[in-house]
């Protein structure tokens, strides 16, 4: 205890709330971010499949998707042009000395940007005046643009984690720098695969459990089997892969960024034969309480041999590595990561197994239960592999290069904890209305399908427009 | 070299916020303005119906701007948000609150939440543009410079209170021009004499406000004063001015056909003039370009990108207007995402 506190008491007192604030914010936003990277293309999905059978409720399906896409992506633009923001507000220090070193992949990610914006735009209000090819043509470079975008982050990330393509001159400025080795570099594609394929299946299981929930309550008719079916399809194949790219990250990471690999498996002493803690809890002095230990694993799962040697904590000073505390978090995110994909495989498989067998979609309570929990638990592994990433990182905001306390903001503190308060009201102003919205149009629909089964007259369409009037119908009031 | 031509492109990109990003505001002005639930209703209607498709893309060039700032001029980045913490992070604020607010009034059916969305949405439109112009207005009068600290002083000063206003001014005049236009597009002829009206309200209120802004100016912030009156800015200044001109007889003589670009020449060509003025100051006069511009190869692969984006952006934000102005994008009604058989009709 006695190192952290220390730790704390040097560290500038804009650190904490600053720290908050950036962590509230990205937290948010990551949960739009699956919706928004792959929902359009499990949306596409169901589109082609609309169109190729001539099957109504799968375009049905679709358009609906585009409705919550609209919303969805809406508030993902806003929440994501703060983080921009914050770049600036929060972390002068970080974007004044490497904007120019590792910046070129916001650019990138900028006009990508610009193309999904406008391809989005194009895909929600084609729908009624495009003709079907085209309007489906012109959604198709939406997920390439999706994944040029991310791109741009991840880029910009993992060169925060293994910061490269520059040397430094004799004040420790940045000079000579490379920008090719700055994008591409060591961690850029294990973090950029694991994201992507993150993102995909996270947005499957997501769509996947609301229709789920539906089954579970009695609603099994063409169109939600087709609901379920299409996205937990795509999320049950990304599931297997994200596992082997989750297995091969962490080994780039041992090799990589050893201090933080002993952060996630709260190693303290380098040495042979580890053992590998399932959660546990570091103390100060480098031992561990708690949790399940396994003989040896670590070395292993590390090197595939118990002889592999992995680095400690201790092998750094203590003001260059995250403290007890921050390596027991990021501990945690990784091994609660870890069991929710190992989950997530088991269910995967049981699907595959039955429609390898059967092929039908299962039948017991038991995997839709499963399904339906999926989305949150994938949406749970998101954020829990995103606190792993930072707060193993940690002190570091450029890897051995640049503290975190360096390139924080010199704006007062106080100032900084009332900007948190005010962000954290806007954020579940807007978040608690997103969340409402979406409930509404599901349950707007479920009525209005309902309605239509029972071969009810429906409300005219000027009582019951979900987007505000339209020229046509309600335009003129 | 290529840092004057990254310096250019930033002003070009901040231009472009300034008429697309504006124009949205803009909107949300006359929201404001536009009275109650039942006066202003068919106003807002015309401004949820004209928005809708484009705003996200006009948030962009935001973005843009930032990404440029902090690749191609790191300090310029440093200092500006360092100096400049409260306004923009109150115009951070304002930017969540008034996207968020437009994107929940739509679905909301009930008048409470219309209302509470809607003026989430209207009052946000006003103070996020008075922020990022206040903001402006503090780098322009040359109060901030590399290492200043945050300070109230730094944005609450003539210039930035007047470029603040001018901001919102500006925004309103866009927004009037182009919903001018988007009336006539929807077909909707009392609503072009509103706006019409109010263009050239805010025209004029404009005018007298620039006029105003450059006195003031000339105390308050010389080298831009300087750069305003002489050579190429003065010489977009008196752009600016022929634009005004030709937007008020257009909107004057018939519909107001040709208007907006007119309008965009006002807005553009001002901001542009500021930009020129500057020269060859980031920050008068405390940060030249050549000082804050990053390391070269950098700025060479922004170059690059700025190329790469303008091949592919540009036709698709070209594309993505000329269908929204051609009535090809429109919002599914509710009856369409209810059934199966009323669905995609062709053509």
């Amino acid at each position: 205890m006695h190192t952290s506190v220390q730790l704390l008491a040097d560290a500038p007192p804009q650190l904490l709330p600053a720290r908050e604030l950036m962590a509230f914010t990205l937290a948010s936003h990551i949960i739009l971010v699956p919706l928004g990277v792959a929902l359009p293309f499990i949306t596409l999905v169901m589109h082609y499949r609309g169109l190729r059978r001539q099957d109504p409720a799968a375009l049905l399906l679709a358009r609906r998707w585009s409705a919550v896409m609209a919303v969805q992506f809406a508030v993902g633009v806003v929440t994501g042009t703060v983080l921009s923001f914050e770049f600036g507000l929060l972390w002068p220090g970080l974007m004044g000395r490497w904007g120019d070193v590792f910046g070129i992949g916001f650019g990138v990610e900028a006009w990508a940007f610009f193309l999904e914006a406008v391809l989005i735009a194009i895909y929600l209000y084609g729908w009624r005046r495009l003709k079907p090819r085209t309007h489906f043509l012109l959604g198709l470079p939406l997920p390439a643009a999706a994944l040029l975008g991310a791109f741009g982050i991840l880029a910009a990330n993992s060169w925060m984690n293994t910061p490269r393509g520059f040397s430094l001159d004799s004040e420790g400025n940045p000079v000579d720098v490379n920008v090719w080795k700055a994008i591409f570099t060591p961690m850029f594609g294990p973090q950029y695969w694991h994201f992507v394929v993150a993102m995909v299946l996270t947005a499957g299981y997501v769509v996947a459990g609301v229709y789920a929930v539906g089954w579970l309550r009695g609603r099994r008719d063409h169109y939600h089997r087709l609901g379920f079916a299409v996205p937990f399809t795509i999320a049950a194949v990304a599931t297997p892969v994200q596992f082997v790219l989750g297995d091969s990250i962490a080994r780039q990471v041992f090799h990589k960024q050893p201090v933080k690999f002993a952060a996630l498996e709260i190693v303290w002493e380098t040495d042979t034969h580890v053992p590998e803690y399932l959660f546990g809890r570091m103390h100060p002095d480098g031992s561990v309480s708690g949790g399940i230990k396994i003989p040896q694993l670590d070395s292993i799962l590390a090197g595939f041999s118990p002889d592999t040697k992995v680095i400690g904590l201790s092998s750094v000073p203590a003001d260059a590595r995250p403290t007890a505390t921050q390596a027991t978090i990021a501990h945690w995110a990784f091994d609660l990561m870890v069991v929710i994909g190992s989950v997530l495989v088991l269910l995967a498989l049981w699907y595959g197994l039955v429609w390898l067998r059967h092929r039908r979609l299962p039948e017991s309570r038991w995997f839709y239960r499963g399904a339906a929990c999926a989305g949150v638990a994938s949406v749970v592994a998101v954020e829990c592999g995103w606190i792993a990433t930072e707060v193993g990182r940690q002190p570091w905001i450029v890897y051995e290069n640049m503290r975190v306390a360096e390139a924080v903001t010199a704006t007062r503190s106080e100032t900084l904890w009332i900007m948190l308060g005010l962000v954290i009201v806007v954020y579940v102003f807007i978040f608690g209305s997103l969340l409402a919205v979406l409930l509404k149009m599901r349950t707007r629909w479920r009525r209005a399908d309902e309605q239509q089964a029972a071969e009810e007259p429906a409300e005219p369409p000027e009582a019951d427009t979900p987007y505000g009037p339209r020229s046509e119908t309600a335009g003129r009031p | 070299m290529t840092a004057d031509l990254i310096a250019a492109v930033l002003l070009l990109a901040v231009a472009a916020y300034a008429c697309a990003g504006g124009t949205d505001y803009g909107a949300g002005f006359w929201d404001l303005t536009a009275g109650g639930a039942e006066r202003g209703k068919r106003p807002r209607w015309l401004i949820d119906h004209a928005m809708a498709p484009v705003w996200e893309v006009n948030n962009v060039w935001l973005i843009f701007v930032f990404v440029i700032m902090w690749t191609g001029f790191p300090v310029l980045f440093q200092t500006v948000f360092s100096a400049m913490w409260l306004p923009l992070a109150l115009a951070a604020i304002g930017l969540v609150l008034r996207g968020a607010g437009f994107a929940f009034r739509k679905p909301a059916r009930r008048l409470a939440g219309r209302r509470l969305y809607g003026a989430v949405f209207a009052v946000a439109s006003l103070l996020t543009p008075f922020f990022l112009g206040a903001a402006v207005g503090g780098v322009a009068s040359g109060r901030v410079a590399p290492g200043t600290e945050a300070s109230a002083e730094a944005w609450s000063n003539p210039t930035s209170l007047m470029f603040g206003l001018i901001a919102i001014a500006a925004t309103a005049f866009l927004g009037a021009v182009f919903l001018t236009g988007d009336a006539r597009r929807f077909g909707a002829p009392d609503l072009v004499g509103y706006f019409r009206r109010r263009a050239l309200a805010s025209l004029v209120v404009l005018t007298a406000w620039a006029a105003l802004t450059l006195v003031i100016t000339r105390e308050d912030a010389p080298h831009v004063w300087h750069g305003l009156t002489h050579g190429p800015g003065l010489a977009l200044v008196i752009v600016a001015g022929a634009a005004a001109l030709a937007t008020a007889w257009l909107l004057l003589r018939t519909s107001g056909r040709g208007a907006r670009f007119t309008a965009v020449g006002v807005v553009g060509a001002a901001v542009l003039a500021w930009g020129t003025a500057q020269r060859p100051y980031l920050i008068p006069t405390s940060l030249t370009v050549a000082e804050a511009a990053g390391a070269p190869a950098t700025l060479t692969w922004l170059a690059f990108v700025t190329l790469v984006a303008l091949l592919v952006v540009v036709p698709a934000v070209v594309f993505l207007y000329w269908l929204d102005t051609h009535g090809e994008l429109e919002e599914l009604t509710d009856a369409e995402l209810r059934s199966g058989d009323t669905g995609e009709k062709p053509g």
